[in-house]
């Protein structure tokens, strides 16, 4: 039998890891989203809060995502606080990436003109309806292509979480190759369908620039 | 209710970082009047014209929109919370000198927006008011496109309708064609001496004397943030009674 048709064999185990990892990079990036644009109103309002989350987004910009993911899965099982993997992972890639998210749109907000925030404010909006539908619409048509390689970051990382025994992709790659001995043909299998996933978020996020486009925030 | 002026500024005065930039600034909008608001730049117009809508806090007097006091609550005598500030503020219209409309929404989406979000107006209804705006300001086939598209003085009509639709008791215009090329000034104007001909309330901070000289009850004149001279254009252009003014208008032809 050759390595390839052992991988074959063993498509199950890969599958299932693709299956896992699928799931874990989307959840995870829209509920690093969600967060990351939460964090970013909070931001907005100023205060004590938003002094402690700068340094919250300093801090997890300067963390490595395995040390994060190893920090919530062992470090906070010996406090007492035990989650299975799959939820370790989860909650690491949400923090962490929501705080990617959030520096993403901050530094675009930094630079975002005042004039449609305050036309909307001499109309009667509120704050968080400024937020909403002035403001987030339009850092979001400037960010789309930062966004875009903060999604693929995400897909990768996804990948640490095999350290602490998510059955993910590289995980299942890695089962393979040690049980029937053939690293080879275990992850050039994976790194394709690494490669394919990619593809496909890349073109979603350039069909996504057709909103730009459309709007003049884009001019290629 | 309706004889009340639609603003009234008392005393106003307002400093950046020590320096005064307003100096007890009295000033009375009746309803339906058109003031125009002269002087060089620097001499206070915008921070005056930003102070009646609250964008910029005055450090001491007070402004009355159709006797209203904005940004303090008389009633329970303490600042006004964001929801009362919101509502005082949807009864002003704003027109920016750099039109400052938002960019990704459509033109029709621009108008119709402000009344669904501030006065919960229903969708349909705030869409229609929108079309209907857009062709009084002569812009009824802009509708669905978007801002970047159009030229600056029909994207200050626009702003224009935009500000309309929340049926604002005053319109307060910040220089609204110093931005535009010089053959587009003309259409913005003519929008203008539209709505001062039915009626509308006005506050315009202007470079165009012939705008200020045909359309305005008073004119006032700004100078290092004083209002050193107040009165009708018929007197205002011919016999001012202050020699600033007079030099001033020297320079103009
Ligand atoms: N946000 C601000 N911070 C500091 N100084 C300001 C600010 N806005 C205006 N000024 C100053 O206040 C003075 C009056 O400005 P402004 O009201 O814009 O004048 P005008 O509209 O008549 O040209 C100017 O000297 C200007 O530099
Ligand atoms: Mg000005």
């Amino acid at each position: 039998m050759s390595e390839w048709s052992i991988v074959w064999e063993a498509r199950s185990t890969i599958l299932s890891g693709l299956w896992l990892t699928c799931w874990l990079f989307t959840a995870s990036i829209l509920g690093a989203f969600m967060l990351g644009c939460l964090m970013l109103y909070l931001l907005e309002r100023g205060g004590a809060l938003a002094w402690l989350l700068r340094g919250f987004i300093n801090t997890m910009r300067a963390l490595p995502f395995l040390v994060l993911a190893y920090l919530l899965y062992y470090g906070l099982s010996q406090l007492g606080l035990r989650m299975n993997a799959v939820t370790a992972g989860l909650l690491a890639m949400i923090i962490y990436h929501g705080a990617y998210f959030a520096e993403i749109l901050r530094g675009s907000r930094l630079v975002l003109p005042p004039g449609s925030i305050e036309a909307a404010q001499a109309h009667g909006f509120m704050p968080g309806s400024i937020f909403l539908h002035i403001i987030l619409p339009q850092l979001l048509l400037r960010t789309r292509p930062l966004i875009g390689n903060q999604l693929i970051y995400a897909l990768k990382d996804t990948s640490f979480l095999a350290i602490i025994t998510v059955q993910e992709l590289t995980a299942a790659a890695n089962a393979v190759q040690a049980t029937y001995f053939i690293p080879m043909p275990a992850f050039v299998v994976v790194i394709l369908l690494y490669w394919a996933i990619t593809a496909c978020l890349e073109l979603a996020v350039s069909k996504a620039g057709i909103f730009g486009k459309a709007r003049g925030f884009e001019n290629v | 209710m309706s004889d009340l002026p639609a603003v009234e500024i008392r005393k106003l005065s307002k400093s950046f970082s020590g320096v005064e930039v307003l100096r007890d600034i009295d000033l009375t909008v009746n309803k339906g009047e058109v003031v125009s608001v002269l002087g060089s730049s620097g001499s206070g117009k915008s921070t005056m014209l930003r102070c009646i809508n609250w964008l910029e806090e005055p450090d001491s007097g007070s402004v009355f929109i159709a006797g209203q006091r904005i940004g303090y609550n008389s009633d329970k005598q303490r600042p006004m919370t964001n929801r009362e500030m919101a509502a005082t503020r949807a009864r002003t219209g704003m027109v920016f000198q750099s039109f400052n409309l938002w960019p990704h929404l459509t033109v029709s989406q621009n108008v119709a927006i402000s009344p669904i979000k501030v006065k919960g107006m229903p969708k349909a209804q705030a869409r229609d008011l929108a079309t209907q705006l857009l062709e009084k300001v002569g812009l009824g086939d802009k509708a669905e496109v978007y801002p970047f598209t159009l030229s600056g003085g029909q994207k200050q009509r626009v702003a224009i309708a935009r500000a309309l639709a929340m049926s604002p008791e005053v319109m307060l215009f910040d220089e609204p064609t110093s931005a535009l090329d010089p053959e587009r000034v003309g259409e913005v104007l003519q929008v203008m001496r539209d709505l001062s001909g039915e009626g509308y309330t006005m506050v315009v901070v202007t470079h165009e004397m012939e705008f200020a000289r045909m359309v305005s009850d008073q004119v006032v004149f700004l100078d290092k943030g004083l209002i050193i001279e107040k009165a009708p254009p018929e007197i205002f252009f011919t016999n001012p009674a202050s020699e600033r003014v007079r030099r001033f208008l020297d320079r103009q032809d």
